[in-house]
């Protein structure tokens, strides 16, 4: 039983959340967001679009198997971990550089900020991993 | 430098001998002994050295703050032993690239004979005390490997688990006691801790560490009542034997007690503990050694006598006594090694190592019957080889004592039991009449032969030249003897004039002779007295050992059910249990409730999330509990936005919205509703869910009334910003200050995504595997 308006309404909602979820991820470290709720944001989105196609059409709009997303991200926390040890400093003390962006002005961008999105990552692959293989049963 | 390349040598070739084996074929134990000849050159260049009186420290930062060093200290004591070690294991790999010639996993073996090597080597040259300990656990471990190494048969792989159990359960013991004592001498390192022997002997803790010390020691050393594991490892290879378990490694314990001795020795209490199971253990071997006809078990047994002969003379502790342990250890090591050898090639040559279907060797293996002879008189203390001022040594220590009277007829009966097991190992096998063997017997190759025959022949030079040996032997007695006192100079001689000690050795001598003639009949006597054997430590090993996986498999059972619902009941019991415990001990009840300020929102939602709970727990349908557990949830988020936490509401509004999503996917798949669970269940459910909310409910009260200076948060909120660069406090805390946590948080979570696939994908059929 497939729903036209659902379908319409996931297919414009699908950009809007993925985007929305980047936002709340980038301005996580400042206002309220972060990669946790981020990921699930998006989590939501894909899933939205699993239940008005179906879970394959999430599957092939992701491109990858949720599953690597979940090694990405602890891979990506892990890495941002290991960069202090090259200015000689203890597992996961943040790194940070001042970096001038076009247009915006400076930007203080740091290590934390990869761990972040290791945890977006790490949220978004598990929850997909376990939701779309309960809906493909 | 030096040294530590030294040591951990064995542990950098050990991987590439595989490969080495492939490269030399039947050459590759002698290509392999080129390491440890190495290194008996590299250590035997410190001779002269260390008898001049000095000694040489390496170290290098481990763990810093707590103490631990990689550091090793090279003195008289430790020289001796890595000469052995080194000396020996030249020999002994040698021997085994012959030995094992065939077998499919010769390079594996070598792969852990040198990993023992460098382990041995890492023990009697740590300085520092965890740096004893890791090299101590090792030697187990290769240990456990080694005697392993036939893993196809049942008895080898339990053998192999019965040494690791006891050695490494008294390894366990041994870093409590070493720990203690690292914190009472006010230092890890072992040559700091020889000058704070009085220090640490006055101290309130000082039994303790000496009983925990002790129980690593004599487990490693074969000790009574730990004796059991050293002849049920005779599954070992021979190589292995004449190694591991006569010539190093169970020398490991009786070097910790030498090591040990001027830091915790000399007091009554080491006399009585260490003397005493030298002797029970000096007895006990003796005895078991002539019960059996297997040329390695008897050999075994005749060993632990001889460790108990050691562990005796360093409980007593005398000048005398030290200068006799060290000679005898020597003694022990060359003669001992040789003879195990020697069994190896008797089994290697005829097929059999049982002493009852052996004789008349002398004509096939003549050369590993000069061997067998050589080291043989030794073992018997025959003049002139080393054994004989051995011996000498031992009697003249324990007639020098105030307890000589009871340690003087243990020696002489020990050496009886020496002459007698010599007898049977040498006359037995190699002399009197042919007898018919599985293999017909030739003699065996160069590489087999040649251990046996240099340690042999160095048991009779060192006899000879006594004074050559004593330059090697006077530092490690200095060394043991420590700065408690000094010790006049070793002098070593084989003629020491009609002395008691030469007229109560010949005693002996003739002794044995008298329990060969009547071994046949002794062994029929010791027949009859099978339950002490039966019913010895050993036994006493299995029962702990079944009794502990009895246990094992019970509390699995009742623990273990299956059933989600006990495991939950499980965890929120056990919660409620110690969190509720923690709250009643702490009793910090001020139950002030804030102000009279409620909001109408507030009050709303009060009234409302109780109500949806109850709706969830009594409703007859699935669709309408999940839904009131949703109301639930979004209740509660709507508390975290009224009280000013939107980062937590957001969160929740949307993990709130994939549990719901999540539910709808299982219930669609579910049978019909229905209720199983009985009214006491129920009740009993209810019972813990009350007690889990009170405790909550508790605990949340008592954070509020905590102390505002106490809080971390305070330190949070100043630094945020200034060390962080972050204005949110809540991610602020979850990707910086407490980062760490949050790894672990998202590695849990990976787990279970993976965890719930594979429940899902992969039965073992039916489901439908779409692997990417």
């Amino acid at each position: 039983m497939r729903s036209l308006i659902l379908q319409a309404a996931a297919r414009y909602l699908l950009p809007i959340m993925l985007l929305f979820s980047i936002f709340l991820l980038l301005r996580g470290h400042h206002e309220p967001g972060g990669g946790f709720v981020g990921g699930l944001v998006a989590s939501a989105a894909l899933i939205l679009y699993a239940i008005a196609y179906d879970a394959g059409a999430s599957r092939r709009l992701l491109r990858s198997d949720p599953r690597m997303l979940i090694g990405a991200g602890l891979m990506a926390a892990l890495t941002s971990g290991l960069v202090s040890f090259v200015a000689g400093q203890p597992f996961l003390t943040g790194q940070w550089a001042s970096v001038p962006l076009p247009g915006i002005g400076t930007v203080d961008l740091g290590t934390p900020l990869l761990f972040d999105i290791g945890v977006y990552l790490v949220v978004l692959g598990a929850t997909l991993t376990m939701i779309l293989s309960l809906a493909e049963q | 430098m030096g040294m530590t390349v030294a040591v951990l040598s064995g542990f950098v070739v050990a991987p590439a001998a595989p490969w080495l084996h492939r490269l030399g074929r039947h050459m590759s134990g002698w290509m392999l002994a080129l390491l440890p000849v190495v290194l008996t050159v590299y250590f035997g260049s410190y001779i002269a050295q260390v008898a001049a009186g000095e000694t040489f420290r390496e170290s290098y930062p481990w763990a810093p703050a707590l103490g631990v060093e990689l550091s090793f200290y090279l003195d008289g004591l430790s020289l001796l032993f890595a000469l052995l070690i080194s000396g020996i294991g030249a020999l002994v790999v040698v021997y085994a690239g012959s030995y094992l010639a065939g077998h499919g996993h010769l390079g594996r073996f070598y792969v852990f004979l040198l990993m023992f090597m460098a382990s041995m080597l890492g023990v009697v040259l740590a300085d520092n005390l965890f740096t004893l300990y890791v090299f101590w656990e090792l030697t187990s471990l290769t240990s456990f490997l080694l005697i392993g190494f036939q893993h196809e048969r049942e008895e080898s792989r339990k053998a192999a688990w019965q040494a690791l159990l006891v050695t490494s359960g008294g390894g366990l013991a041994m870093l409590a006691g070493l720990v203690l004592l690292g914190q009472v001498g006010g230092t890890m390192e072992l040559s700091g801790l020889a000058s704070q022997g009085d220090a640490i002997r006055q101290h309130a803790l000082y039994l303790p560490i000496l009983f925990l010390i002790l129980v690593g020691a004599l487990t490693k050393s074969a000790q009574f009542p730990f004796h059991f594991w050293l002849p049920a490892a005779m599954e070992a290879p021979s190589p292995v034997s004449a190694y591991l378990h006569s010539a190093t490694m169970v020398k490991a314990g009786v070097y910790l007690l030498a090591r040990l001795s001027p830091a915790v020795g000399g007091t009554e209490a080491w006399w009585y503990c260490v003397t005493l199971a030298g002797i029970a253990t000096v007895l006990c071997g003796g005895y078991l050694a002539l019960c059996g006809t297997d040329l390695k078990r008897i050999l075994a047994y005749s060993t632990i006598s001889a460790l108990g002969v050691l562990v005796m003379l360093l409980g007593m502790g005398t000048p005398h006594a030290i200068q006799a342990a060290m000679v005898f250890l020597l003694a022990h090591a060359l003669y001992k090694g040789a003879l195990f050898l020697v069994a190896g090639a008797v089994d290697h040559e005829t097929g059999t190592r049982d002493a009852d279907r052996l004789g008349g060797l002398w004509h096939a293996m003549p050369i590993t019957a000069t061997a067998a002879v050589l080291a043989a008189l030794s073992l018997a203390g025959i003049a002139p080889f080393f054994g004989f001022i051995g011996k000498e040594a031992l009697l003249e220590a324990a007639l020098g004592t105030e307890a000589g009277r009871f340690l003087v007829p243990v020696i002489v009966l020990a050496g009886a039991v020496f002459v007698a097991v010599a007898c049977i190992v040498s006359i037995r096998v190699f002399l009197g009449e042919c007898r018919p063997t599985p293999k017909h017997p030739h003699e065996a190759p160069l590489s087999l032969w040649l251990g046996p025959l240099v340690m042999a022949a160095f048991g009779l030079v060192s006899g000879l030249h006594p004074s050559w040996v004593a330059t090697l032997l006077s530092p490690a007695i200095s060394a043991v003897i420590g700065p408690r006192g000094t010790h006049e100079p070793l002098q070593l001689s084989l003629w020491h004039g009609l002395t008691p000690a030469l007229a109560l050795g010949a005693g002996s001598v003739l002794l044995g002779a008298a329990i060969y003639a009547g071994w046949n009949g002794l062994r029929r006597a010791n027949s009859r007295l099978d339950f002490l054997r039966t019913r010895g430590p050993a036994w006493w090993y299995d029962l702990t050992l079944s009794g502990l996986n009895r246990l094992a498999s019970a509390q699995t059972r009742v623990l273990q059910s299956g059933y989600l619902r006990y495991y939950i009941i499980a965890c929120l019991a056990t919660t409620v249990a110690l969190t509720g415990y923690g709250l009643i001990a702490s009793l910090e009840w001020s139950w002030q409730f804030v102000g009279p300020g409620v909001r109408f929102y507030e009050a709303v939602l009060a009234g409302l999330l109780p109500v949806a709970a109850l709706t969830a727990v009594r409703s007859r349908t699935r669709l309408a509990a999940v839904a009131a557990v949703g109301v639930v949830g979004y209740g509660m988020a709507i508390v975290f936005i009224l009280f000013g936490a939107p980062d937590l509401a957001m969160t929740q509004f949307a993990i709130e919205t994939l549990t719901v999503i999540l539910f709808v996917f299982v219930l669609y798949r579910l049978p019909r509703f229905a209720v199983f669970s009985s009214r006491w269940q129920r009740l009993r459910d209810a019972v813990i869910a009350l007690a889990m909310g009170t405790v909550v409910t508790a605990l949340v009260l008592m954070a509020i009334h905590h102390p505002a200076q106490d809080r971390v948060s305070q330190y949070f909120a100043e630094q945020s910003v200034a060390e962080a660069h972050g204005r949110n406090l809540v991610n602020v805390i979850l990707v910086d200050f407490r980062g760490f946590d949050t790894l672990g948080e998202i590695t849990v979570l990976a787990v279970a995504g993976i965890g719930v696939y594979a429940l899902l994908k992969l039965r073992p059929s039916g489901g439908k595997d779409d692997e990417t």
